[in-house]
């Protein structure tokens, strides 16, 4: 039997999860405030999926057009279908100036003006006046700007001495007998040793989970390990069933073509040709929200107005924007699209497909970053020592549609708020005898000694099989467009899934670098998310931002502007009301959705 | 398709030992990438271990020894290799097992070169109601070099850095350096180039180019290289 009672410990005061924009942020916020943090990463920290994202960051800079911040809060609300908290709205897109100013004191190599200042571009979903104009709101290194921020923080962090264990994977979360949050169990990856991390505090930044669908944007490393983490310590998860699908995927292989594309002046066109997109966003066209284009690409394609021998995708269409703008503004898609279509965009359209690409649910927090449960009487409280920030959290600033250029903008935003919400707590809250006290390791090890059974002479299950037919159980199930039909096959879908899982043996026993054990553990995870996905979704009768059912077409503020709550336990689903007033300014009341 | 792959396991090979590989051509096609054939081999000995994350060339996970060049095997087409494909470790750094090696060495000369923007001098802190102006011609500068993976494809092929790889600095880490050195942003310029200035960190590079070859994202380190050095030269004329 596996024991984990003598294993190695490391203490500090605060453990993150996770070493993407988010995690870093956070962790260089803490080392210059003298606490002592531990990054945990499943891999080298630049190689995190913040290191993917092109278009850009949000912040009215004002450096192309007139901008300010109340007009980015009104779109980011409008955007997120009015879902989105704006409390927590209206806090980020108040920090957004300071904080895109701050990373480019840090080094961020933005692109520049003609004055020298950073450059911006149009995205989907931002106007200025309160939707009255198209704005200019996103900041940009090339199409390269997450690489930029990820590759720019990490180096801060090496300037402020944090400490990190790259290649550890994280296992679960431990509780002490008083059931206080008390660190970690990780793995370390390199020789498969198990051992844990007590912290005062402890931070997911995990990041996102697009790997539960067969055709995705995301990461190998996607599998919201965090998520799962926290569910299963009984905690919820919010907002499940809105994930967003990005219109324009490389068709059929999913690898992201910024939104930057029709920033600059991309169009798409159908079989016939047709710009069709005036027909859904008469006004602002190829740049509405991401959910209204990608709802739009798959009627086209359902309709039979798709492209291609299989009339099953669109073209993205830059062939008429001038070619040096192209190769200087989005080399990065070019390249992309150069190695996996095969084509140049400066002379071809490109097929493309929505595509799997951001959770717009997660752990549930506050604008602290601070997790968030429901107390008996359904109320509303944190959960002391716990922390969650990035993709991995719903704080909610997205809401049901998340705004591109917007996750960047969260993950800097939050993790230096959360940081700087547990210093504070930190300066006053460390007791001494904390890491006494004995901690319950039992349940952990018997997950993990699930993995060990070696009696089988042959697999005939192996887990990757099984993640690929989660993944397409769940795109065609829950993708673009939903029904009950679909979610209840799909629900039906996913015992027998979960049955196999439990059944499932490794081929691979060896302890060094053993990618069967992490992959059996993170389809573990996906496996947990699918369950809290399919729940909530099925439950939410209307339509709403990402949420589009065939059954129930239209939104219903009436009865569901509100979040869901998943647990693990019976898998119940429980509502918290969205918050509509704002912190300084007044709320906006939700009204109908045009673009 | 038939692949011949490095195998060591340390817990169970004395040695390592190639091992042979049959992939159906039916399975590959002509669009298939090497990392999707090493995947599909995953699924006939899930004990094949190598590194990969992002799978479009950004992420830098994925980097190996092909056909005797380092690539990354997320944008190399199998079709375009030629049989039986033989993979490897990166060369010059310890293997921990199979296709994964250990990278400490490499990061290690990264951290020495402070990748990090010194904007202001020492205690003063950054002022955040501003922007640093930079002109697009100062900003274009950085390319070139602010666009590299940290993959390591560059410094493991470069003979200089097998020989001294715990005192010449290798392409990946003089790249970055180099993009520190011309940002118009950074006040230590002359630090920069007089700590870089050493026999080994730096001058060990003999020009060989494996650096500019292998690497996938099409940059240069061996001209970033030389461009130190005629700085360096620069600065000890004025």
């Amino acid at each position: 039997m596996m024991a984990l009672d003598h294993i190695d410990t490391f203490h500090f005061d605060v453990v993150i999860v996770g070493a993407g924009g988010a995690g870093l942020r956070a962790a260089l916020q803490l080392s210059q405030s003298s606490q002592r943090v531990a990054v945990v990463s499943k891999v080298f920290p630049t190689r995190s999926h913040t290191v993917a994202a092109q278009g850009g960051i949000n912040a009215a800079l004002g450096n192309v057009t007139e901008d300010n911040w109340h007009w980015h809060m009104y779109d980011t609300i409008k955007g997120s279908d009015y879902l989105g908290d704006q409390d927590a709205i209206e806090f980020m897109c108040r920090e957004a100036s300071e904080i895109v100013r701050e990373l480019e004191h840090f080094g961020v190599p933005f692109s520049r003006t003609d004055q020298g200042k950073i450059y911006q571009r149009p995205f989907g979903g931002q106007s200025r006046n309160f939707g009255e104009s198209q704005a200019t709101r996103t900041c940009a290194a090339a199409d390269r700007t997450g690489h930029a921020i990820l590759q720019t923080l990490y180096q801060q962090n090496i300037q402020a001495g944090t400490t990190f264990f790259n290649e550890y994977f994280a296992i679960d979360l431990v509780k002490d007998d008083r059931q206080r949050i008390a660190g970690m169990v990780v793995m370390n990856m390199q020789t498969g040793e198990y051992q844990l991390i007590r912290a005062h505090a402890v931070m997911m930044a995990t990041g996102g989970a697009c790997q539960l669908f067969k055709t995705n944007t995301n990461a190998k490393i996607n599998t919201g390990d965090g998520l799962a983490m926290v569910a299963r310590a009984g905690l919820p998860l919010q907002d499940m069933e809105f994930w967003q699908f990005h219109p324009t995927g490389v068709a059929n292989k999913g690898m992201l073509l910024s939104e930057a594309a029709r920033g600059e002046g991309g169009v798409l066109r159908n079989g016939l040709g047709e710009a069709f997109m005036v027909k859904y966003a008469p006004h602002v066209k190829d740049l509405a929200s991401r959910d209204v284009v990608a709802r739009a690409i798959a009627i086209e394609v359902k309709e039979g107005r798709g492209c291609g021998p299989d009339k099953d995708h669109v073209l993205l269409d830059l062939t008429h924007l001038d070619t040096e703008m192209i190769k200087q503004r989005l080399p990065g898609i070019r390249d992309l699209a150069l190695t996996f279509a095969g084509l140049d965009m400066c002379t071809d359209a490109i097929p493309v497909y929505p595509t799997a690409h951001y959770m717009m649910g997660g752990i549930p927090t506050n604008f602290k970053g601070q997790v968030l449960t429901l107390d008996d009487k359904g109320e509303s409280i944190p959960v002391s020592g716990l922390y969650a920030v990035g993709e991995c959290a719903c704080v909610s600033v997205h809401g049901a549609n998340r705004l591109g250029g917007n996750s960047l903008l969260d993950i800097v935003v939050f993790g230096r708020a959360a940081a700087q919400e547990i210093d504070r707590v930190l300066q006053t809250q460390k007791p001494s005898d904390f890491f006494d006290q004995p901690l319950d390791l039992s349940l952990i090890a018997a997950r993990l000694q699930k993995w060990e059974n070696q009696s089988a002479t042959e697999v005939k299950d192996p887990t990757g099989v099984i993640k690929s037919d989660l993944q397409t159980a769940m795109q065609e199930g829950c993708g673009v467009f939903r029904n009950v039909d679909s979610m209840q096959t799909l629900l039906a879908e996913l015992d027998p899934i979960q049955q196999r899982i439990d059944q499932a043996v490794l081929s691979d026993h060896s302890r060094a670098f053993n990618l069967d054990r992490i992959e059996a553990l993170e389809l573990e995870n996906l496996m947990t998310l699918a369950y809290a996905t399919v729940h909530s979704a099925v439950l939410r009768e209307e339509s709403r931002g990402a949420h589009s059912r065939i059954d129930f077409t239209e939104r219903d503020d009436v009865n569901w502007l509100k979040h869901s709550l998943y647990f693990i336990e019976n898998h119940q689903v429980r509502y918290k009301p969205v918050t509509l007033t704002a912190l300084t300014v007044e709320g906006f009341k939700p009204k109908p959705r045009v673009y | 398709m038939r692949f011949s792959i490095y195998r060591y396991n340390p817990e169970t090979d004395e040695q390592p030992y190639y091992q042979d590989y049959e992939l159906d051509d039916a399975l590959i096609g002509n669009e298939m990438m090497l990392l999707g054939a090493l995947e599909k081999l995953r699924e006939q000995d899930p004990g094949l271990t190598f590194r990969s994350s992002c799978g479009e060339g950004v992420c830098g996970s994925d980097g190996m020894n092909v056909n005797g060049e380092n690539k990354l095997s997320c944008i190399t087409k199998v079709s375009e290799l030629t049989q039986p494909v033989v993979i490897r470790p990166m060369p010059g750094l310890p293997v921990i097992r199979d296709l994964v090696i250990d990278m400490t060495l490499f990061y290690e000369h990264y951290h020495t070169v402070e990748p990090y923007l010194k904007p202001t001098p020492a205690g003063v802190s950054i002022d955040l109601d501003h922007e640093l102006l930079q002109s697009p011609e100062d900003r274009a500068k950085l390319d070139g070099s602010y666009e590299c993976i940290l993959c390591g494809c560059c410094s493991t092929s470069c003979p200089s850095f097998w020989w001294n790889p715990d005192k010449f600095h290798g392409p990946a880490a003089l790249l970055a350096a180099r993009r520190f050195v011309v940002d118009s942003r950074d006040i230590t310029t002359r630090e920069r180039l007089e700590s870089l200035d050493d026999p080994y960190k730096t001058f060990r590079c003999r020009n060989i180019q494996n650096c500019t070859a292998s690497c996938p994202k099409g940059l240069k380190p061996s001209q970033a290289i030389q461009q130190l050095k005629s700085l360096m030269l620069e600065k000890q004329v004025d």
